[in-house]
């Protein structure tokens, strides 16, 4: 079944009724100006608290005013509401609020036939369809004629609303997008009062803007309801959730959340050295509203100095945690060497966006697991971990700390745009079962020398975990010195002996390659046990492989699907599920990363399905590589 | 942390194991001998002492130190040095560095340590070449200079390393030289006491690749005529018999003269706690290389709030108004719905 197939309903002209939908998928348009990831998330969270379950995608360009009205200045926010369970924001919109011709024009592409438009009239002037290379009224020239369009003059009934409340038209027309949203509202038949409670919130301190927006809010929704345009409204009940607690959360939210269990958990005191950049930057501004957990941001001079300082603050004993996107890991990666060789727990937070240098800054792109892997000089092994959907940010955050502190190690965890901005509800977890990490510093000597002095030798390993001891500065008798040079097996002075460099080498790759014994296994879902095809993804692809999968068992195909947390070391039975199949595909937003990971480590035929457009994968893209591995439609 | 009396120790209890290697008779020995010998006298603890470094030769001072220590990787110290004295209140955090180091690579680091007031105690070995590459010119080797690297002259204009500490807002900038044990203990021991991050720059002989490049200034028959100490409160002045001095002409500009000549009155009063650094940046012009009249001691030291302790500040104004952080609240900060 298709989304657009559900949203399908009878025909009762003339009469308002109210026709209830599994799901719907609306995307909001306009000028990068206009507000629409306010319009879209405010959306998003009535339709939470609501209980339905949801997938947001938030798609702006990275300039923050492109010139007004034109294609590049577009800002986008799709989001899937639904009663049932959810994993992607949606294929394809099955409405489209369009701001502008700009927008219009940029969206209108993807639409199906059937598809609801509604537009603002208001904004469909020659100067503005010009703007959008339009030339001619796409509202009138006939080229709209597959789908529903409802022309609403949303500018100039908001100027009409706010008239009396002593608004200035000028300002009145910034209100347009809560136009918008109660007309979104009326049609989804959302919940009128968390919106109108968050707007006097949000603008107490602004009245005739709280006003402004309450009453376009209001006259958009009272639009729906009486200008007998639209046929029906629409009910999208509550999805079935698991009985808990739920919030609405969004990746870098959850990641930095994450952190800050990790430091409580691990009674670390957490550090954060961070340079500003998208899409990383929200942690960082999260992280340091929460300066009651003793949390220390430090916004550096520079990417270098971000986890320089974090490196400082780890030698120190802190929890040492740097977050940036791929041009900072690229400017990181010397002292992440260092880190490996210091061997100090470190935790490098990169949220991918598409590169290859500044590439696209907004846009999500999975293409930096092979410089996680490989993107340093010599032989210099890091333990990775991904995130797979918004709110597993934040267990991939503290499953990140649990490694780097266990094994006095930098751990690269990989989040990408789409996680970072995307959002989802969230059952809250019972925070007091989660396992507590032990940072079992060292308190004394651990060796004795020639003569028979206790001596502390800061390169004597754990014999299970090889990790070395961690001792901070403090403590009499540990004063040790550490440093970027080969060190002496054990003692840790520095050392150009030959032999010994190997050991060290080899030493550091087993330290890594044993922390697989002690993750868990990758788990299958493959109800049947009969899929003749395996999808191996990783990261925020999963979303969209759920659906496929789901879609491709519903026609009848054997699909089973993997997803991998740990992506280095990989889980000790990765290799085994992958003999299993006679198939392996792997969906990457990447030219095919971790397909050539797999293939080089288990030797198997795993094929790559790639998409490097800077948005994700829709479902039906990888449903479609499916169908091809497995010979056409079921 | 304990209270109790700080053990009494000499210079071997702060020197470690490792053999040091630098070339024979390199400046950087009488500058680790004047650290070891210092510290017994500043009253502090070898377990709550950390030498941080980059990379050069300078850089490999912390595995002397038989104190905690980081070698870490070149022009980095400085920011290393934040994280960890932003989150050790309790520790002595002395960055060792050179010209290359601080300067070149690092530079970016340094002038941001320096302006944030982070507490650490910088000593800045400034040999005017690179050692450990083996003899390339450096940001501070003069104009034309002659090097491996540069066969036709180098044609960078040299930074003056006080100039540039005192345009980054340092608030505290010294100069010393490897020649004198004595002046080099008093600035380290000055630097130490500051609260911030101190700029220390050491004039140090690499005799190998850039031999007697301070010797003009520093040469034990120069120095008197060579060397203008700047004391705290009183006429800058010198010469053998204090003969000369310096004053300063109504255009602003600071000029070196006979004392016979204007009067004594008419001298330049060092005063290292002017709010203004102008005065201080003029002195650190006064000469243009190490072959004129070079000003040493302190050329600022002012109070300013250190930046670890008002990040401290931040925090348990945080805790004092909301409370020590609970996990579960923070959970239920947004809009929470409950179902079933």
């Amino acid at each position: 079944m298709t989304t657009t197939e559900e949203h399908r309903t009878e025909e009762h002209p003339r009469e308002q009724r109210k026709s209830k939908i599994s799901r719907v998928v609306v995307r909001f348009a306009g000028d990068s100006g206009d507000g629409m990831q306010l319009t879209g998330d405010r959306f998003t969270a009535s339709s939470a608290l609501f209980g339905n379950d949801l997938s947001t995608f938030p798609d702006f360009p990275a300039e923050i005013r492109a010139p007004s009205g034109t294609l590049a200045g577009v800002s986008a926010f799709q989001v899937q509401i639904a009663d049932l369970d959810v994993t992607t924001p949606g294929d394809v919109p099955n409405v489209l609020v369009a701001m502008n011709p700009a927008a219009l024009k940029a969206n209108v592409g993807v639409l199906e036939k059937g598809a609801t438009l509604v537009v603002n009239a208001d904004a469909f002037d020659e100067r503005s369809l010009a703007k959008a290379g339009y030339g001619s009224n796409p509202l009138s020239d006939g080229s709209l004629a597959a789908f529903t369009v409802y022309e609403v003059p949303m500018t100039s009934i908001t100027q009409e609303v706010c008239k009396d409340a002593g608004v200035k038209p000028r300002d009145a027309e910034r209100s347009k997008n809560f136009f918008a949203l109660g007309l979104v509202s009326w049609l989804y038949t959302r919940p009128v009062e968390p919106t109108i409670d968050w707007i006097e919130k949000r603008f107490a301190d602004k009245p005739l803007v709280l006003e402004a927006n309450a009453r376009a809010f209001r006259a958009g929704y009272h639009f729906g309801e009486t200008a007998e345009l639209f046929e029906a409204s629409y009910e999208v009940g509550p999805a079935q959730f698991p009985p808990g607690e739920y919030t609405q959360i969004s990746g870098n939210q959850a990641l930095a959340w994450g952190l800050i269990a990790a430091s409580k958990l691990s009674g670390l005191p957490l550090f954060l050295g961070s340079y500003p950049i998208t899409p990383a930057s929200d942690i960082l501004h999260e992280l340091s509203r929460r300066k009651e957990f003793g949390v220390r941001t430090f916004q550096a001079e520079d990417e270098i100095a971000g986890i320089g300082s974090a490196i400082g603050a780890a030698f120190g004993g802190s929890l040492g945690v740097t977050t940036t996107s791929g041009p900072g890991v690229d400017l990181k990666s010397e002292a992440i060497g260092l880190a490996v060789n210091l061997e100090l727990p470190l935790v490098v937070v990169d949220v991918q966006r598409g590169g290859p240098s500044t590439g696209l800054p907004t846009k999500a792109e999975q293409a930096d697991l092979l410089h996680a892997m490989y993107g340093r000089h010599g032989e210099a092994p890091v333990p990775i971990v991904a995130a797979r959907t918004p709110s597993h940010c934040f267990d991939a955050a503290i499953e990140a700390v649990r490694i780097a502190v266990k094994y006095r190690t930098p751990v690269l965890l990989l989040s990408d745009g789409y996680l970072a901005n995307g959002a989802e509800p969230w059952r809250l977890p019972d925070v007091d079962l989660l396992e507590p990490i032990d940072p079992a510093f060292a308190t004394a000597p651990n060796h004795v020398d020639a003569d028979g002095t206790p001596v502390f030798w800061p390169y004597l390993r754990d014999p299970e975990t090889l990790a070395r001891p961690w001792a901070p500065p403090g403590i009499p008798g540990l004063e040790h010195r550490v440093g970027g040079l080969e060190k002496a097996d054990g003692s840790g002075s520095v050392s150009y002996d030959p032999a010994n460099h190997e050991r060290m080498v080899r030493l550091r790759a087993a330290k890594i390659d044993g922390i697989a014994r002690d993750i868990p296994p990758v788990e299958v879902d493959d109800e049947a046990g009969d899929a003749e095809l395996l999808v191996l993804g990783w990261g925020s692809t999963y979303g969209a492989i759920v659906a496929a999968v789901r879609r491709a068992r519903a026609r009848g195909h054997r699909v089973a699907h993997a997803h991998l947390v740990h992506l280095h070391p990989f889980p000790e039975n990765l290799g085994e599920v992958l003999a299993r199949y006679r198939r392996v595909l792997v969906p990457e937003m990447n030219l095919g990363q971790l397909s050539r990971l797999v293939r080089a480590e288990y030797l198997v035929d795993a094929r790559s399905l790639s998409k490097v457009q800077g948005v994700p994968f829709r479902a039906r893209e990888i449903e479609a590589a499916i169908d091809a591995e497995l010979g056409g439609p079921a | 942390m304990t209270t109790t009396a700080v053990p009494a120790t000499t210079r071997k209890d702060w020197a470690s194991d490792q053999e040091v290697r630098w070339c024979p008779g390199c400046g950087d020995y009488s500058i680790l001998a004047a650290v070891q010998m210092l510290l017994p006298e500043l009253g502090v603890r070898r377990e709550n002492t950390v030498f941080l470094s980059g990379i050069g030769c300078a850089a490999r001072f912390p595995y002397y130190m038989s104190t905690y220590g980081m070698h870490s990787i070149h022009g980095r110290a400085p920011a290393i040095a934040t994280g960890l004295a932003t989150t050790r209140p309790d520790l002595d955090v002395w960055v060792v560095t050179g010209d290359g180091d601080a300067l070149s690579i690092g530079g970016n680091h340094l002038i941001h340590a320096l302006r944030r007031n982070v507490r650490m105690t910088i000593l800045m070995f400034n040999n005017q070449i690179y050692g450990l590459t083996k003899g390339q010119y450096s940001p501070t080797s003069e104009l034309a200079k002659v090097t491996k690297s540069t066969p036709f002259g180098s044609l960078d204009t040299p930074f003056n390393p006080v100039s540039l500490a005192l345009g980054a807002e340092a608030s505290f900038v010294a100069r010393t030289h490897d020649m004198d044990r004595q002046h080099m203990q008093e600035m380290f021991r000055r630097a130490h006491e500051h609260e911030g991050a101190a700029f220390v720059e050491i004039y140090q002989n690499c005799n190998v690749f850039n031999d007697a490049a301070f010797e003009k200034i520093t040469g034990r028959e120069a120095r008197s005529a060579m060397l203008v100490p700047l004391v705290h409160g009183e006429p800058i002045r010198f010469g053998k018999e204090l003969e000369k001095g310096v004053v300063q002409r109504p255009d602003g500009r600071l000029e070196v003269v006979d004392v016979a000549d204007v009067g004594e009155d008419a001298l330049l009063v060092h005063d290292e706690e002017r709010e203004d650094p102008g005065l201080a940046f003029a002195l650190s012009r006064l000469s243009r290389g190490p072959y004129e009249p070079t000003p040493i001691g302190v050329f600022r030291a002012v109070r300013r709030p250190e930046y670890g302790a008002s990040m401290a500040e931040q925090l348990a104004d945080a805790q004092e108004r909301r409370g020590v952080g609970d996990l579960k609240a923070l959970l239920r900060s947004g809009a929470t719905w409950t179902v079933g």
